[in-house]
């Protein structure tokens, strides 16, 4: 996805401050973005709505500041860390610091993407300036409103804890200064502090969403509750595509509470929608329809098929997505230095907690819209087209997140058509549609199948020599809207991300993708590319480090390019970190990983025995350099998470397949996550201190840790491992 | 349509519903206490559970028609409880959670484990909360938050 | 002298017809037996089929953990046995199972339900069933009252009252009916508890 991010345009930001007062006397301040576009190419640029109920810091009368966070919040913690920077700059009283999630809107858009997103880890890195800035600008206005009231000069005040401190030992608190505040001019420009003047950035700060999460008072999309609110759920095909030739619903009719039946247009195919006004009825309806589906002229995905199919295309060269050096360099390797390698991936569900719902209500000239969303902006879009509707007559309410990992951020917005659809017909009634569990395993939007097929030619020093990889899998940005912005001669860059771009200095280096189209809906699963290429990547550099002889950290940091210095420093760390790898029991091995996401660097070692045939993790220890870490504690959390998502790869139970077109898993009976037994004992998180900009971590420590059991699990059983989910040891 | 009487966090409640609707149902949309989620609807993931009579049980697996007279306690209410209380502070002091969701089941089950087995060992913590599901996989900070709950607990 | 010769003639015809009448009693008894043995083995095949059908062994198991439906897999969400047999803590069997079947969720239920003590295990330890011969001497083996525990203990009725899936149908029954059942092992238990000579394993 970087390439993709990159790829975007980037838009120039010559920001302003409006400033407005709220009825409640409050202090409103909204950041505005200028958008011309320097890029040639790309969509037409959007100029900036006014948008009256903007606002990004609302200091209200009591002292309370409610930060407005351009960013839903899905568990990765953005929720606290965009507020922290945005209070440590505003010298707020951080305990009096409350956080909202913005809704769709133009100042809530991504100043570097142009849209409203959560997605790539891009979050912290392209808002982390823009919270600075508010913080800063609030905080010049409040001084300079002080200053004025005692008719002295700004240069001699300070602010601290939500109260500037005036010659002659005056004081006022920002909430007094609010509303004479909001008359002030917006400074144009801001001094930042210098990062030793951090008293909330850098520090272990506890969410802020906590206690409302353990106490049953946080609503989630699927609360949402609203007069007259009614149940929608869908049957869909068996098979993707499928359209409905006729149903029976006089079963389903007669179920008490159900209102309607009737057939809507799917983004592929057709299914049938029943609403009730609650969910029980609605699921027994549901259970009772007798739909004949035409299933004629579509393709069946199968994933038996898929992976032969698959492993013959990866013995063939395709699109080149990376090429350096000589491609007959290998010719010259003499066999017995010669690896060859071929591994292959299931499809992978999101499944997050949260199962996906959206509530549409439509007025006939307006529409409101509650759910939790990757990108709203899309998502506000998309209902207005299908209401006939001005994107900006569309309300769209962004609510915490149950998890998403990318399943919340589609590219062609299915889930909020379909509730969209059935908005429409059932006109002025708040319509709820829940995708069940059942429909969420069944429902695609998978991280693709993929086959990959790896040559390597070993120099007689041990390190690589000569490399040629090909990739093959679905692309789901081709085809979407993104393909003009991110795919280049028909190569998909997210489809090798972490072997095209890799900094291990490789020469005689060559990558090649194949992107077949298969009749499954495909889409970014937490790390994308990553998911598999790092595992290939790390297994295969784990099995050189072996045969060389060499310890699997010092084979990585000799390996590892000039430029990969996030990586060395995670790596270096790890190796002070993990002296435990030297002095493990019987039965007991340590594997080795290293991957890198968006700029953040992770190494990764993990101490696994094997019960009952299966990898038991006894602990990990984790090693991460994102830059400046804004809240130690999110970054913990992030990593400890991210190893419990990325060991979704290994259960046994942790692969979609199809038969004949159809999904054979129903619910987490057969497709299977991890539970507390399948997940490290303990993970400990060491952050390599840095200065430097700062780079998310909600994806990066996922890709790290499958290659990291599965190499401490080659260790013990001297097999190598090429086949995700792995089976029985 | 049946009349059920059932009694919820204490308080008496009447609801009309289907004998077969499952308590999590009625919870959530005649009761409108959403703390108890749903996360799968065939008691895997435990996102559901509540506790009937002191049991910790799947709420989206138990027809309203099979309570009878057991109480129920849900995320909250279970606040009141001492050990619930101590639970959920252990909870927020030790940050155990992401996107939330699932939270709600944890602690109940926590709650649950912690009520018959007051000082337990890791394999028990690991049994008992061996069925809740955790996507965002806070499970290693839920076990030291468990261990850490258990000492400060007479 | 002659009389005494007669006298042991006699004699020797009186045991003669003895001996036949005794061998043909013993024949006969011998036969009586080996066919109420043999009535006997074929029920203790009956009451075998039964005890190793899905809805009796899927909580007859040796290991850690119950099975459930018709293919015997391992029942999902890491439920565990426990030191009684009855879960654990927050995940008790009765954590999800009620006293009486939920057909609206399609989860089975009876009285008191929790897993069979190991020593009434029909499977090894990789879920395989245990001979026919094994069980056998295993039961023959219980002390507890089997007609009464095949005829009233609710677990065991719930078998032939199993409710519905989760997708609606039902359950599939053991093989024969719960009086069949009920009198085949009485037909065993009279017969001697006969067990079929084979591996105990």
């Amino acid at each position: 996805m970087r390439a993709f991010l990159n790829a975007v345009p980037r838009v120039s930001r010559r920001g302003f401050l409006r400033v407005s007062t709220a009825a409640a006397g409050g202090l409103l301040a909204s950041l505005w973005f200028d958008s011309p576009l320097s890029a040639q190419e790309g969509p037409p640029p959007v100029p900036p709505k006014a948008y009256p109920p903007d606002a990004f810091v609302h200091v209200k009368p009591d002292g309370q500041i409610v930060i407005t966070v351009n960013r839903v919040e899905l568990g990765q913690g953005i929720q606290t860390a965009l507020p922290m920077v945005l209070a440590d700059e505003m010298d707020a009283d951080w305990s009096q610091v409350a956080a909202e999630i913005a809704p769709a809107g133009e100042v809530y858009k991504d100043p570097v993407l142009g849209i409203q997103i959560v997605g790539g880890s891009s979050s912290i890195p392209n808002s982390f300036q823009q919270y600075r800035e508010l913080g800063a600008k609030m905080r010049a206005m409040l001084v300079a409103a002080a200053a004025d009231r005692w008719n002295v000069g700004a240069d001699q005040c300070r602010a601290e804890n939500s109260v500037v401190y005036g010659p002659g030992g005056r004081s006022a608190r920002y909430a007094e200064l609010a509303t004479y505040a909001a008359g002030r001019p917006v400074p144009e420009k801001v001094r930042l502090k210098d990062p030793s003047q951090f008293r909330i950035i850098g520090k272990r700060v506890r969410r802020l969403d906590s206690k409302a999460k353990c106490d049953g008072s946080q609503k989630f999309g699927l609360d949402v509750d609203l007069p007259a609110m009614k149940i929608a759920l869908v049957a869909r095909p068996p098979v993707f595509g499928g359209r409905v030739r006729a149903f029976d619903d006089a079963q389903a009719r007669g179920i008490a509470g159900v209102i309607d039946v009737f057939e809507i247009p799917l983004v592929r195919g057709t299914g049938v929608a029943v609403v009730a006004d609650r969910f029980w009825p609605a699921k027994q309806a549901r259970d009772r329809l007798k739909i004949d589906w035409d299933l004629s002229g579509i393709e069946r995905a199968d994933s038996s098929e898929l992976r032969g199919r698959y492993e013959q295309l990866a013995r063939t060269t395709g699109l080149v997505a990376t090429s350096r050096g000589d491609r007959a360099a290998m010719d010259r390797i003499p066999a017995e230095r010669r690896v060859v390698a071929e591994f292959d991936f299931p499809y992978l569900a999101h499944t997050p907690m949260e199962p996906l719902n959206v509530t549409v209500r439509f007025d006939g000239d307006g529409a409101e819209a509650w759910t939790t969303s990757q990108m709203p902006t899309f998502e506000q879009g998309a209902i207005a087209e299908i209401l006939g509707l001005k994107p900006d007559q569309v309300t769209f309410r962004v609510g915490f997140g149950g998890g998403a990992f990318g399943r919340r951020g589609s590219l062609d917005e299915h889930v909020t058509r379909e509730a969209a659809v059935i908005a429409k017909r059932m006109r002025g009634s708040p319509i709820k549609l829940i995708w069940t569990r059942e429909d969420d395993v069944r429902g695609g939007y998978y991280r693709p199948l993929f086959a990959h097929r790896v040559e390597i030619g070993i120099g007689k020093d041990g390190m690589p020599a000569a490399w040629k990889h090909v990739v093959v899998g679905q692309s789901f940005l081709i085809g979407s809207k993104f393909e003009p912005m991110a795919v280049k001669d028909d190569v998909d860059p997210l489809l090798v991300e972490g072997t095209a771009n890799t900094r291990y200095s490789i020469p005689n280096f060559h990558v090649w993708e194949h992107h077949p189209k298969v009749n499954v809906p495909v889409l970014w699963w937490r790390s994308v590319g990553n998911s598999h290429n790092s595992f290939v990547m790390e297994t295969l550099i784990d099995e050189l480090a072996e045969r060389a002889r060499i310890d699997p950290i010092s084979y990585r940091l000799k390996l590892l390019g000039s430029d990969a210095n996030k990586q060395r420093a995670a790596l270096t760390l790890l190796r002070e970190k993990s002296g435990w790898r030297s002095n493990l029991p019987l039965g007991h091995a340590a594997g080795i990983s290293c991957t890198e996401y968006y700029g953040t660097a992770v190494a990764c070692a993990a101490e696994v025995s094997i019960k009952n045939g299966r990898p038991k993790i006894h602990r990990v220890t984790m090693a991460i350099d994102c830059g400046l870490a804004i809240n130690p504690l999110t970054i913990e959390n992030q990593c400890q998470g991210g190893i419990g998502f990325g060991l979704t790869q290994l259960m046994a139970k942790g692969a979609i397949t199809l038969r004949d077109g159809r999904v054979e898993q129903r619910n987490f009976d057969g497709y299977t996550p991890p539970y507390i037994v399948d997940a490290p004992v303990a993970a400990d998180v060491h952050i390599v201190p840095s200065a430097e900009a700062p780079t998310g971590a909600g994806e990066a420590p996922v890709p790290a840790i499958a290659p990291a059991v599965v190499n401490a699990v080659s260790r013990l059983t001297g097999k190598r491992y090429r086949s995700l989910p792995l089976r029985a040891l | 349509m049946t009349t059920w009487q059932l009694t919820v966090n204490g308080q008496r409640k009447e609801v009309a519903v289907d004998p077969g609707t499952p308590l999590l149902w009625v919870l959530r949309e005649e009761l409108k206490l959403t703390g108890t989620k749903y996360g799968c609807g065939i008691g895997a993931c435990g996102a559901c559970t509540v506790h009937l009579d002191g049991v910790a049980t799947r709420s989206c697996l138990v027809p309203v028609g099979l309570i009878g007279d057991r109480p129920v306690v849900t995320i909250e209410g279970i606040g009141q409880d001492p050990c619930g209380r101590a639970v959920q502070d252990a909870w927020v002091d030790r940050d155990v959670v992401q996107c939330g969701y699932c939270q709600s089941g944890q602690i109940m089950s926590a709650v649950a484990l912690l009520k018959a087995v007051p000082k337990p060992t890791d394999e028990i913590i690991e049994e008992s909360m061996g069925g809740n599901l955790c996507r965002c996989a806070t499970y290693v900070r839920i076990r030291e938050t468990i261990k850490s709950a258990s000492e400060h607990l007479t | 002298m002659a009389q005494r010769v007669r006298w042991r003639e006699s004699m020797r015809w009186l045991l003669g017809s003895f001996l036949i009448i005794g061998v043909v009693l013993a024949a006969q008894m011998e036969s009586k037996a080996a066919a109420a043995n043999n009535d006997g083995l074929v029920a203790w095949g009956k009451v075998y089929s039964v005890v190793t059908s899905p809805r009796c062994i899927n909580c007859h198991t040796a290991t850690n953990h119950p099975e459930q439906g018709d293919d015997r897999h391992r029942h999902f969400a890491n439920v565990v046995r426990g030191p009684e047999g009855r879960g654990v803590p927050a995940l008790q069997c009765v954590t999800c199972h009620q006293a009486t079947n939920a057909d609206s969720t399609g989860v089975p239920g009876a009285h008191g339900w929790h897993l069979a003590p190991l020593s009434m295990r029909w499977q090894d330890n990789s879920d395989k069933p245990l001979s026919s011969a094994a069980v056998c001497r295993s039961l023959r083996s219980q002390t507890v009252d089997l007609i009464n525990h095949h005829s009233e203990e609710p677990l065991v009725r719930w078998a032939w009252n199993p409710g519905l899936r989760p997708d609606g149908t039902a359950r599939a029954l053991p093989p024969l009916t719960h009086d069949e059942f009920v009198e085949a092992t009485r037909i065993w238990i009279e017969a001697g508890k006969p067990c079929p000579k084979g591996h105990l394993r």
